[in-house]
């Protein structure tokens, strides 16, 4: 167990490369970025790889244990996010749905709103958004919590009581981070619309709410649902594993843990533009 | 039960010790040591002498850098894919105990024999608390670690990893920051379960200490080791001959005891 754990980290074994002594030349400096660039994403690949092999062979494991922990994190990344999400869906109804109905209307276009909130909120705003949120409030208490259980020992502790620390630690929190940001942009994606609307209402935009709900309903088709629910599932499953890796897989002293967290939602924040990127291609191509 | 009394409970032969913190540091060389099943050794070293890391090997919890290690005639690296019965054959108490900070006491003992055995906390409530009440700790049953004494909480930390009855016992400087009250429950407690406590049905227990302080732990049917220089020295038992006179015993019997405060 230990031996899976640590190859995602040992394999690579950036502290090496780290604490090496700056290149001097900009192409030297620019290649050593770069080659800690490629070290990190294999150890990304080596965790995320290693997990989702604990996740399909451990599923009926302790489930006694787990379920528990893993309804615990569902809650955590999901149901007490939402009084935060239903404030962001009201300001983002406001800020970017009212103003748009309310701007299409004035220039005589509102017959390009259904395509225009689908693109904006559906495929876009929504997802990114709540996987932003989910990172910074959920994802940086992931890196905290590890790190500081790796550094007082207690995941040594878990394997030489016979417990995979992946399979204890890591998947419950793959698990309700995956859930949870599928639930709450769909909460984000219903509340932003339906409060634009009242915005756009309250300005004395001429649209019906039937009207309103027909466009919309009318841009979306199936691969909308489909690929959105695959991209908050992808946004959740990695920020799960980009958050645990920082926090689990390399040996911590108590003073790591706040640089570590730093650098775990800076590589949060990439991999989801990744993410978005990819799903970006996927939508033009189909 | 004849194979397990042929078959060494630890068995190192070559082996370097890297640190758990720096793979790529060596703090312990040639380790040549083989623990037989009902023993009890006593591994002496001064602070940072690789104690802790040597123990941890012994555990199955690292790799040997060079050499072979083999628990139970295994080697650890096999005990990923092996049962999880495999692992539960060799029991661990850390410095300080390393408790869970988030789960109390109850929580803490139970979860090692809930995550094996899949059981709910009501089923495993009765040997938790029959275990809880044999360290006297049944009390302190529902408080979290952080607001226990380090007295009970490295109590606490022997009774989790005697809750699945483990064959080999390994601890690391278990007399360390106790009080002298405490220190005497813990030498008596060891003893028994060398011997065969009647709790866990009779059975000895294997042990090893590590300590920083060999005169806690004098007792002839002990066999003593000493962490040295960056190498492993077995010195027998207390009564040997070169016992005393190895220069690393001369620095252990001498050394300022923090725990006699």
């Amino acid at each position: 167990m230990r031996g899976n754990l640590a190859k995602a980290f040992e394999w690579t074994n950036t502290q090496v490369i780290r604490s090496a002594p700056l290149p001097k030349s900009y192409t030297d400096y620019l290649g050593h970025k770069l080659f800690l660039f490629l070290l990190t994403v294999q150890g990304l690949g080596a965790f995320a790889l290693i997990t989702l092999g604990v996740l399909l062979k451990k599923s009926g494991v302790a489930h006694s244990v787990m379920q528990p922990r893993i309804r615990h994190e569902i809650s955590r990344a999901g149901v007490a996010l939402l009084p935060m999400f239903l404030f962001v869906a009201l300001a983002l109804g406001f800020v970017v749905v009212g103003q748009t109905v309310s701007a299409l209307a004035k220039f005589g276009q509102i017959n390009f709103l259904g395509s225009t909130m689908v693109i904006v909120i559906v495929r876009e705003l929504g997802p990114l958004l709540a996987a932003m949120l989910v990172l910074a409030r959920v994802g940086t208490a992931h890196v905290i919590e590890l790190g500081t259980a790796r550094a007082l020992g207690e995941v040594e502790a878990l394997e030489v009581l016979g417990i995979d620390p992946v399979h204890y630690l890591i998947v419950p929190r793959v698990i309700g981070m995956a859930l949870g940001i599928f639930s709450l942009t769909v909460y984000l994606i219903i509340g932003a619309l339906a409060s634009g609307y009242l915005f756009a209402f309250l300005q004395d935009v001429p649209l019906r709410p039937m009207d309103y709900l027909k466009q919309i309903a009318g841009a979306l088709n199936w691969l909308d649902f489909a690929l959105l629910a695959l991209k908050t599932v992808a946004f959740g499953f990695f920020i799960a594993i980009v958050t645990c890796y920082h926090g689990l897989a390399q040996p911590l002293r108590l003073e790591d843990v706040s640089r570590v967290a730093v650098r775990a939602v800076t590589q949060g924040v990439i991999v989801c533009v990744l993410i978005d990127a990819v799903f970006i291609v996927l939508y033009l191509v189909t | 039960m004849s194979e397990i009394s042929t078959i060494p409970a630890i068995a190192m032969h070559g082996v370097s010790v890297a640190a758990l913190r720096d793979p790529l540091l060596t703090v312990v060389a040639d380790v040549n040591w083989s623990v037989a099943p009902g023993e009890f050794w006593v591994i002496a070293g001064q602070e940072q002498s690789g104690k802790s890391d040597l123990l941890m090997l012994a555990a199955g919890l690292m790799l040997p850098a060079v050499g072979e290690c083999q628990i139970f005639g295994r080697e650890p690296e096999v005990f990923g894919e092996a049962e999880p019965a495999e692992r539960q054959r060799v029991g661990f108490v850390f410095q300080g105990g390393h408790l869970f900070n988030q789960l109390t006491l109850t929580e803490n003992v139970a979860l090692p024999l809930r995550y094996a055995q899949n059981l709910s906390g009501a089923e495993a409530a009765k040997p938790v608390a029959a275990l809880l009440e044999l360290f006297e700790l049944t009390s302190l049953a529902d408080v979290t670690p952080a607001n226990l004494a380090a007295n009970w909480r490295q109590r606490a930390a022997l009774a989790r990893a005697l809750i699945l009855q483990p064959e080999v016992l390994l601890l690391d400087n278990p007399l360390a920051g106790l009080n002298p009250r405490h220190r005497q429950w813990w030498l008596n407690f060891l003893e028994q379960l060398g011997r065969g406590h009647e709790f866990f049905g009779g059975r000895p227990l294997t042990l090893a200490v590590t300590t920083d302080d060999l005169h806690l732990w004098r007792q002839p049917s002990r066999k003593f080791a000493a962490l040295h220089a960056g190498k492993f020295f077995p010195l027998g038992s207390w009564d040997d001959e070169n016992f005393s006179r190895h220069p690393a015993v001369k620095d252990l019997l001498f050394a300022p005891n923090e725990n006699k405060i």
